[in-house]
This record gives C-alpha cells, sequence and structure tokens, in this order.
C-alpha cells in the first residue's frame, strides 16, 4: 500500500491501534480518581453537588471504559500476530508483566465496575464507595505494570541473553528499571493533567451558555485547581525524565533537540524552531537560544551532549519526527501552566466563572492534554527507533513474516472500523458532557431504575439517556 | 527443578480458555440467536440476561493471551502471526458486538435495526474465527527455526471451516440453554423448543469431529484407539451420549438449570476430548509444552502471582453472578 514495506505497514497498523487506545485509559484513570474523589467528598460533606456531580461523570466514564476495554483486548493480541520475533525473544519479559496486569487490574476493575456504576441503591454507601476507590486503583494499578513493560523495553536491565532469547534474572531491577519511576510519574500525571483539561472544558462550556449552577461551577474550579497543582509538577518530572533520557538515550535527545554535532568548547543552544533534515545531517532554518540548550539539558551552563553525528546512520532516530512532536507536547504544557496560573490569578479577584476569554481559554484546552500525551509518546518511541528493546533488539529483527498485502488489509480494516467505532463512541462521551450534570435537592435521590433503556448493562449501559450515535 | 512448571501452566492456560469459552460462549451464543427471535422485547431481555456480566467474560481472552506470552512465548508468536488473519477477524467482530451489545439500547429507533444487525454479526463472525482458528491449531502449523513458515491462508481448510461451523452450533447450545434457566414465559417456551435441534446438531459435530480427526492425523489415531488407551479414555465419548441425553430429557421437563449445566458439562467433555488428541503438544504436530516453555524464571515469577490472584478472581466473579441471579423478564432490570 502506497509503496510502504511490511516493517513500515506493521509500525503504522500499532502506531494507529495504540494512538487510539490510549486516550481512553488515560482519561478512565484521570476520572476513576475524580470520581472516587467526589464520592468521598458527597460522604464526607454531605453537599448533594458532589453526589449530582459523580453521576453525571460515571456516565461518561462508562462509555470510555468500554472503549479502553475493547481497543485494549487488540493490543494483547497484537505482540503476538504482528511482532513474533520480538514476543518469541522478549516474551518471557513482556509476557509476565502483561499477565499480572490482566490479574491485578483488569479482572479488578472488570469486578468492581457493576457495583460502581449500577449499585448506588444495592448497595451502601460505604460497600459503594469502596468498589470506586477499587476501580480507581485497578486503573493505577494496570498503569503501573504496562509502563514498567514498556520502560524495560527503553531501558532494559536485569535479564542475560541465553541461545537466542531474553532470560530474566533479576525481577526487581527488570520492574525497578532506570526509566521506571518517571515513566511511570509522568504517564499517571499526564492522565490526571488531560482529565482536569478536559472536566475544566466541560465545566468552562456549560459557563459559557450561561449555565451557571453549582455543578458547573463546582467540576470548573475543581479542575482549575488540580492543573494549577499538577501543570508544574509535570515540567519538573519531565525535565527530570529529560536527564534520565539523556543518561541512557543519547541519541534521542540529540534528535530531540535536531542537535547534530558538539564542537569543542562551546555549549548547546536551545533550537526552538527548525527543520532537521536527515539526509543532509543539519538542522535548517534553525531559530536558537544561546546557551540555553545546556542549561535545560544538563543543568549547566557549559553542559555538553552528544551530538547525532556521533551516532553510526543506522543507529539515529528520525530527528524530523520527534524534533517536532516534542515541542508540540512542551508548547502545551507552558499553555497549561499559563492556565493554571491565569485561573489562580481570576479567582484572587473573584472572577474565575465571568471571564469570557478565559472560559473561551479553558474550553479549547480541553484537548490539549491527549493531545501532548500522544506527542510525548510518539517522542519517546520513535525516539527509541531503531530499537524495539533499546541496544539489544532492532525493530526490524521484531516483526512477524506477513506480506505487505496481508498487513494493508488488515490495516484498511482496522482503519474505517475504529474511525468509525471510536468516532461514534467519542461523539456519544461528547453528547453527555454537553447535557451537563443533572441536579437533585436532597430528597430528590436521582432514580436509576425505571423503563426499558434504564438497563444496567455494564458497562455502556449506566447510559440511560436515547439519542443518535450517528453511524449507519 | 521438582515442580513441572510447563505443565502447571498448560494446565492454568487450559483453565482460562476453557472458562473463557463456557463464559464468553453463552453470551456469543445470544448474539447467534438473535436472528430467530424477532420481538424486541424478547430480544432486549435475551441481551439484558448477559449484559451485566459479558465483559467480565472477555476478561479470560485478555488473560489467555497474556499467560500464553508469559508461560509459552513460543507458541504465543507461532501461533498467533500463523492465525493473524482469523485472529484480526474475531476482535472486528467483538469490538462491533461489544459496543452493539450497549449502543443498541441508547440508538434512536432508526438506527436500532443496525445496532441488532452489529450485535448478531459481530457475534457470528468471533464465534466463526474462534472455531477456524481451533480447527486450524489442530491441523498444525509449519515452524522452522523457532518461527511460523506457512502462508497468510494456511488457516483455512474444509476441516477449520467444519470447525468454525462446530463452535458456532456448541455456542448457540450454550445461549439456548442458559436463556432456559434465565428467562420465563414464551421466550423460555420457544428457546427450549431451539435447543433441542441444537443439541442434536452439537452431537453430529462432536461426532464428526472426532471421526475426521483421528483419520487425518494418524498421531492422534494412535493416541485414542491403541491399548490401554482406549479403555482409559472410553469414559469420553459414553459421557458424551450421555449428557445429550440429559440435555434432550431435562428440557422436556419443568427444570430450568438442568439443560444449561448438562451443556456446560458436554462443552467441557469436548474439550477434554481435543485436550487428550493433542497432548503434550501447544504448537502441534510436533512443538511440546517443554519445547515452547518461557526460561523457569518467568513461569516462576507468573506463578506466584496466579496462584494467590486467580481464587480472588472466581470470588468476585461468582459474587457478580450471585448479585445478578434469577429470571429476567421483559422491561425488567437488575434494580
Amino acid at each position: 500500500m502506497f509503496g510502504l514495506t511490511a516493517l513500515e505497514l506493521a509500525r503504522i497498523q500499532f502506531g494507529f491501534t495504540i494512538s487510539f487506545h490510549i486516550v481512553f485509559p488515560a482519561i478512565t484513570i484521570g476520572l476513576a480518581s475524580y470520581l472516587a474523589v467526589l464520592e468521598g467528598l458527597w460522604l464526607w460533606t454531605k453537599d448533594t453537588v458532589y453526589r449530582d456531580l459523580y453521576h453525571f461523570w460515571s456516565k461518561i466514564f462508562a462509555v470510555n471504559f468500554a472503549m479502553g476495554v475493547v481497543s485494549g483486548l487488540v493490543m494483547a493480541y497484537q505482540f503476538g500476530t504482528n511482532w513474533s520475533y520480538f514476543s518469541a525473544f522478549a516474551g518471557s519479559i513482556t509476557g509476565p508483566l502483561l499477565t499480572y496486569e490482566v490479574l491485578t487490574a483488569f479482572f479488578l476493575e472488570a469486578g468492581f465496575l457493576g457495583v460502581a456504576l449500577f449499585g448506588w441503591n444495592k448497595v451502601g454507601p460505604g460497600l459503594h464507595f469502596f468498589a470506586s476507590i477499587m476501580v480507581a486503583s485497578g486503573t493505577l494499578i494496570s498503569a503501573g505494570w504496562i509502563v514498567a513493560s514498556n520502560s524495560w523495553m527503553h531501558t532494559p536491565q536485569g535479564f542475560e541473553i541465553v541461545s537466542g532469547r531474553v532470560v530474566p534474572v533479576d525481577w526487581l531491577k527488570v520492574i525497578f528499571n532506570p526509566s521506571y519511576p518517571y515513566r511511570l510519574a509522568h504517564m499517571v500525571v499526564a492522565a490526571y493533567l488531560a482529565t482536569a483539561l478536559f472536566v475544566g472544558a466541560s465545566g468552562a462550556w456549560h459557563l459559557l451558555k450561561r449555565r451557571h449552577t453549582r455543578a458547573t461551577r463546582t467540576m470548573m474550579s475543581m479542575a482549575m485547581w488540580m492543573v494549577l497543582v499538577v501543570a508544574p509538577l509535570q515540567i519538573a518530572i519531565g525535565d527530570a525524565l529529560g536527564l534520565n533520557t539523556l543518561k541512557h538515550q543519547p541519541a534521542k535527545i540529540a534528535a530531540v533537540e535536531g542537535h547534530w554535532e558538539s564542537k569543542p568548547g562551546e555549549s548547546i543552544p536551545l533550537i526552538l524552531f527548525g527543520w532537521p533534515d536527515m539526509a543532509a545531517e543539519t538542522t535548517r532554518y534553525a531559530v536558537e537560544i544561546p546557551y540555553l540548550g545546556s542549561l535545560i539539558l544538563t543543568h549547566d551552563w557549559n553542559g555538553r551532549i552528544p551530538g547525532l553525528k556521533e551516532f553510526a546512520p543506522e543507529d539515529r532516530p528520525n530527528s524530523t519526527i520527534v524534533f517536532w512532536s516534542f515541542r508540540i507536547m512542551v508548547g502545551l504544557g507552558m499553555l497549561m501552566l499559563l492556565l493554571g496560573v491565569w485561573s489562580l490569578w481570576l479567582r484572587s479577584r473573584q472572577r474565575l466563572f465571568g471571564s469570557k476569554l478565559f472560559l473561551r481559554f479553558v474550553v479549547m484546552m480541553g484537548p490539549s492534554g491527549l493531545i501532548a500525551i500522544l506527542t510525548g509518546w510518539y517522542t519517546t518511541e520513535i525516539g527509541r527507533q531503531p530499537w524495539v528493546v533499546y541496544g539489544v533488539m532492532r525493530t526490524k529483527d521484531a516483526v512477524s513474516n506477513h506480506s505487505a498485502l496481508a498487513l494493508s488489509v488488515t490495516l484498511i480494516v482496522i482503519l474505517v472500523m475504529y474511525f468509525a467505532i471510536f468516532g461514534t463512541g467519542i461523539s456519544y462521551m461528547l453528547k453527555l458532557v454537553v447535557k451537563g450534570p443533572e441536579e437533585h435537592g436532597p430528597e430528590d435521590a436521582p432514580d436509576e431504575s425505571d423503563g426499558q433503556n434504564r438497563r444496567p448493562a455494564r458497562p455502556l449501559s449506566a447510559v440511560p439517556e436515547s439519542f443518535n450515535p450517528g453511524v449507519g | 527443578m521438582g515442580i513441572d512448571l510447563p505443565l502447571i501452566w498448560a494446565i492454568i492456560i487450559s483453565f482460562g480458555m476453557m472458562m473463557y469459552v463456557i463464559m464468553d460462549g453463552f453470551d456469543l451464543g445470544i448474539g447467534i440467536l438473535f436472528p430467530f427471535v424477532h420481538d424486541r422485547h424478547d430480544r432486549d431481555t435475551m441481551v439484558n440476561t448477559v449484559a451485566p456480566v459479558w465483559d467480565g467474560n472477555e476478561t479470560w481472552l485478555a488473560l489467555g493471551g497474556a499467560a500464553l506470552m508469559a508461560a509459552f512465548p513460543l507458541a504465543y508468536s507461532v501461533i498467533l502471526s500463523a492465525l493473524y488473519l482469523p485472529i484480526v477477524l474475531m476482535l472486528g467482530g467483538l469490538i462491533w458486538r461489544g459496543v452493539a451489545f450497549e449502543f443498541r439500547f441508547k440508538a434512536d429507533e432508526a438506527h436500532k435495526p443496525f445496532w441488532n444487525k452489529a450485535f448478531a454479526w459481530g457475534s457470528y463472525i468471533a464465534t466463526l474465527s474462534q472455531g477456524i482458528a481451533l480447527g486450524a491449531f489442530i491441523n498444525g502449523f509449519e515452524v522452522t527455526g523457532g518461527a511460523y513458515s506457512g502462508g497468510a491462508l494456511d488457516w483455512l481448510s474444509p476441516f477449520s471451516l467444519f470447525t468454525g461451523l462446530g463452535l458456532v452450533v456448541a455456542y448457540a447450545l450454550l445461549g439456548s440453554t442458559w436463556l432456559v434457566m434465565k428467562t420465563d414465559g414464551a421466550l423460555q417456551v420457544r428457546m427450549k423448543e431451539l435447543a433441542r435441534p441444537v443439541t442434536m446438531a452439537v452431537l453430529a459435530m462432536i461426532a464428526i469431529v472426532s471421526l475426521w480427526t483421528p483419520l487425518s492425523h494418524p498421531a492422534v489415531a494412535a493416541r485414542w484407539f491403541s491399548l490401554p488407551n482406549i479403555v482409559f479414555f472410553a469414559p469420553v465419548p459414553i459421557l458424551v451420549l450421555l449428557a445429550t441425553w440429559a440435555i434432550l430429557r431435562t428440557l422436556r421437563q419443568d427444570s430450568h438449570a438442568a439443560p444449561f449445566l448438562f451443556a456446560l458439562f458436554l462443552l467441557f467433555l469436548g474439550y477434554s476430548g481435543l485436550a487428550i488428541s493433542l497432548w503434550p503438544n501447544i504448537i502441534p504436530p510436533s512443538i511440546s509444552i517443554w519445547d515452547a516453555a518461557a526460561p523457569p524464571e518467568s513461569m516462576g515469577f507468573t506463578l506466584v502471582g496466579a496462584l494467590f490472584i486467580i481464587p480472588f478472581i472466581l470470588a468476585y466473579t461468582t459474587w457478580s453472578y450471585y448479585v445478578f441471579r434469577g429470571k429476567v423478564r421483559t422491561g425488567e432490570g437488575y434494580h
């Protein structure tokens, strides 16, 4: 297809399916914790606004969760179908970590989700709160295992290679590999940040439509506090991960910076914008700030990093892509920081819900967390190339022996299906957001139990509303 | 090493896959029975009987994939790349059906028929792909130097198409007897009527596969028909006949759960028969569980977690079925 090789098609297929997938678990991680917090506040303060927000966001959570489950099942099989040499070589490490994820996280989420979504009137408040906490814990445990597996592919250790395959010798070293704590923190905080931006944008959208209810104000206010705290935290974690990457994967940093060679006695400038040209081994049209590269990358005014020319051409990641994906992520991160600070300033003047300009900015920033997650993952994964297990196995040696034809056919099927189904699901989620939270007084508890459409069918049927999903 | 880790893992994975087959079997069966039921209220009731449990059922499939990679990475890589196209079809079917499950309740009237079709088609395609994959697995894979070396369409054969059809009928049996247990009134009567011919069809499928496999695979024939094996394994076909008779008999009586329980037993027997035929190969025709095993460091590490956690999982699963126990009636939710 389009003259692409089987390897390129396999990479596109993996990249496409995982990009679609990661959006759902990121929101799942954030919303699960948000729901547990809302329920805790409801039990503690008995303020009905928290209960109403819980019911509103749990419907959106249910739709999102289902899409995460079905798109994730594809991932569990794709390692074998498309990357069979990788699985045969390193399945002895990836497999156990994935198995632990299924055992400790997936079953935990599935086991308690039913009660969390449909058990509001069936079990006591304490048991229901426990179920919500179990679901939230399941999402975090899941992230813990899958990021361990991914980090090991970036900074592998704790293994030997015996007769052509990986043999784990020290599981603590395998799991707690050098980049693991940074990656895990960066991903979980990214999920919280992306969710806060999404929740904040939903609140701001309703405020712009002049729906100044307690529920819309509360969700907007909670989200802005979260962004204020988490955005700077995420920048600090990202900086630490950058230093860690420089130590373990210097070629990736050189590619991210479009930095080709270090001349003796010169510090590294920060290239703000430019066009890294892989063939010409230079970054064209570079707009540079002297010394700043050294300062950011090494925390030293005259620090030095290796240039891409120090790596053999076949060992270089594609600088053109990661240079830009990284800058998109960082640029959005700076806007998130601005958003948090601006919200604090408005809040101090009691104008958090009044500034139209600010509310429009919050709505626009709604998807920014998810875009930053995608571009961040592109940076780290494309930056790992040409390796699948860094320094140990090359991506071209990992791919299954499928023909370009077989891969093209499956890729087309997957593209059409994903856009149709997940497009429908996402539009469905947005319609729920647009509907807005319903407010109930203390005596007027939400009734989930009547009518044909109000099935407790897990997981999507936590959503009783009927509307047209727009596929057909 | 005192304990035989590959053997223990083969048992755990077989158990997980069997849990998947019987649990997702009856909910896929409901999609398979959709074209035979036209009343919309009955269709809603059918879906409602499995709505609270179906995604938990599907988690066993994720466990099967992950545990196979952990314990037998060679088998995971060879079998999955050999079965690439049927697996993509299966996942596609499961996705359509999974979302249709839920979207059909919320869609506008105009779109509801679309999601009903997606539910039925998704169930058929997923089941057929699983059955075809099973047939291809029995037929075996061409392996050279630790990698699959056959063609992209080697899975396609008259035998694999037949096992595909066989699994559709088997899941229809699970689905119809499940509904006999979970519903009442006209729908239950209809399911009792459907379950009888489906039971006979399942018996015929088991008989044909039981003849076809040894005829085309001498090793399987030797396993079953040599002495003393023929004596040890003779109870399997005898129990198959007894289970079939028991399903047909209890369908005529006023029992509700019995046909489903006997159907589970029948499927278990069929599953055991396959295990007897293929043992100890995990990549038929010649790579055994010991040849394909992961290093003991991987198997041991994962085993600790599996043995500790699986009992808890079985406990929640039982609890969840307990919460949603009893008959489901038209227009009635679980609250």
